[in-house]
């Protein structure tokens, strides 16, 4: 108990930032018109390629020796950037499309 | 020293990036823009995290990095580019599984690290580190099999086993969990059986937890597991202490919580129900099919032309149907010669039409559809009673008038399209086989409607040849 409170404590910032990022994304994010639904979710989906990081991170904090480790993050690595530039792009391909024209 | 300042601000800038790329994708006309913020955002916080001094311990290893970069950078564009507009769900799914299967693994060669002794790992460390493995685990299994699915390799009771099945699963979960706080209080004393067990779970509760969903619930599926590869980023951010993995994926889930909800609402169930409900695999109501003496009234390709092009209103209900015969062009084309004679002509598209969440409307803008003429439900409500024509075109869950009526209807309380009060409706369809979720149309027995039988393409193609006649 007294180390679970002491994480906390620790970690507070942490904790403040986590609330007010899912309080600031269900604001940004809750008026989107149906039309960009699907564009909205891969641009997001992309963004989940954030996790890019920890494998870049994991690849940058291992030895030179420590193959195991250096293949996952190269794994991680390729997984990441596949989500992040597959979504960017074929978000990117979707909106091209959608141009407003007189009728 | 200034490089520790540069790389925060670095990542305060990439954090401002998405934020910023995410609210303006919520306005079709600045949507392209908030993309490419987006995407920028991304490159800065990946040079940031490369060049990061806090995370330098060893030779850096910066080959593996650029290599990685450029394999995973060059198939995923040119992947990008190729996929056609209608496999759209499917892309998406894969895509999310990729993000998932990358928590997954950086979650599991983090408890290889300890186990192999790097460094002490703490109580709150192993418990993210488990969470990561679930949730992760979920959106990486759970994506690919909701791709299959798509792609009809997968049926909807593949591994599903009768009755117990969501028993099963309730009982998986439990072990997971049970499973994940041993380890959590045990830490390294754990046997690293347990762990590898749990790996195992989890990736397999994917895969049975997304199986039984029905078909027509795919839009739900996709958007929730969207944001669980959202919620699996964020708390990889949480093992390496990494706020802007924690910003980017606390965004993601929370997009993607809001468009889940949106789709039950529009769907009138709750998310428990969607995912327990086999809503695609109950028998339906046998009884409004029962009820015989009832006539469908077929109309020929000319009568429906004649029909159409002398209106003043049509409006085009479009549903899977047309995306899968790719006719999202003739059916462009058909628009354009009857606003040519004045008609005016709008789409209705029902929330949960397509295959996933806003599917119709990027295939019609494919099209060249502009998209003001897209109307959403309740616009499309207001306008049908007005309206002369309505021609629906390979949907039919959404305007079934069960909905409203039956309250014996498996969909009862959905939200539909009220097509019924416009002064005709052209059904277009194949056969009078029942629609993906296997439930009977009353509508097509409505005196105002009338049938169309054929290939999507195929029937519109002709119309089109019709309407070029008459003009």
């Amino acid at each position: 108990m007294e180390n679970t409170i002491q994480t906390i404590n620790e970690n507070f910032l942490f904790i403040y930032l986590l609330i007010f990022t899912i309080i600031l994304g269900f604001e940004v994010i809750s008026k989107v018109p149906t039309v960009l639904h699907t564009p909205l979710m891969s641009g997001a989906n992309a963004v989940s390629g954030v996790v890019i990081l920890g494998a870049i991170l994991l690849i940058r904090q291992s030895q030179g020796d420590d193959y195991i480790s250096l293949v996952i993050g190269f794994v991680g690595v390729v997984l990441g950037m596949l989500n992040a530039v597959g979504g960017f792009v074929v978000t990117d391909r979707m909106l091209e499309m959608f141009k407003k024209k007189k009728k | 020293m200034y490089i520790e300042f540069y790389i925060n601000l670095s990542y305060l800038i990439g954090s401002l990036a998405f934020v910023w790329g995410l609210r303006l994708l919520s306005t079709p006309d600045t949507a392209r823009r908030g993309n490419l913020i987006a995407s920028f955002g991304m490159g800065v916080a990946i040079l940031a995290a490369m060049l990061d001094p806090a995370y330098k311990v060893g030779p850096n290893n910066y080959g593996w990095i650029i290599a990685g970069l450029g394999v995973g950078g060059v198939v995923g564009t040119v992947w990008a580019k190729r996929v056609a507009m209608t496999s759209m769900p499917q892309m998406v799914s894969i895509l999310n599984g990729f993000g998932g299967a990358c928590a997954v693994v950086l979650a599991a060669v983090e408890f290889y690290h300890m186990y192999r002794g790097d460094r002490p790992y703490g109580t709150a460390e192993i418990a993210t580190l488990a969470f990561a493995l679930l949730i992760g685990g979920i959106a990486f299994t759970g994506s690919f099999v909701a791709f299959g699915k798509l792609e009809g390799w997968i049926r909807d009771n593949f591994l599903v086993i009768p009755k117990v099945h969501h028993l099963f699963n309730m009982s998986l979960l439990v072990a997971i969990v049970v499973f994940s706080t041993i380890a959590t209080i045990q830490g390294i004393a754990a046997p690293p059986w347990m762990v590898i067990l749990l790996v195992v779970l989890t990736l397999y509760y994917g895969v049975s937890f997304v199986t039984p969903i029905g078909g027509a619930d795919m839009p739900v599926v996709i958007s929730l597991l969207n944001s669980f590869s959202g919620i699996s980023a964020a708390s990889a951010g949480l093992i390496y202490n990494n706020q802007f993995m924690l910003v980017g994926g606390i965004l993601v889930g929370a997009s993607g919580t809001i468009l889940t909800l949106m789709m039950c609402n529009a769907m009138n169930r709750s998310l428990l129900n969607v995912l327990i409900g086999g809503f695609g695999t109950s028998g339906g109501s046998a009884a409004a099919a029962a009820k015989g003496d009832q006539v469908i009234r077929e109309v020929s390709l000319n009568d429906a032309a004649i029909m159409m092009y002398y209106s003043s209103s049509v409006v085009i209900v479009p549903g899977y149907g047309l995306a899968v015969a790719q006719a999202q062009k003739v059916c462009k084309e058909i628009d354009d010669l009857l606003s040519a004679n004045g008609v005016d002509v709008t789409y209705a598209i029902h929330p949960v039409a397509g295959r996933m969440p806003g599917h119709m409307n990027v295939l019609l803008a494919e099209a060249d559809v502009p998209y003001p003429k897209l109307l959403d439900l309740d616009d499309a409500n207001n306008a049908l009673p007005n309206t002369d024509v309505v021609l629906i075109v390979g949907a039919n869950d959404v305007v079934n008038p069960a909905a409203e009526t039956d309250p014996g209807s498996p969909i009862y309380g959905m939200p539909v399209l009220q097509v019924w009060k416009a002064k005709q409706v052209i059904v277009m369809k194949r056969s009078m086989r029942s629609g993906y979720a296997g439930i009977e149309n009353p509508l097509f027995f409505y005196p105002n409607n009338r049938m169309l039988f054929g290939d999507a393409k195929d029937t519109l193609t002709k119309l089109s040849v019709e309407l070029k006649q008459m003009g």
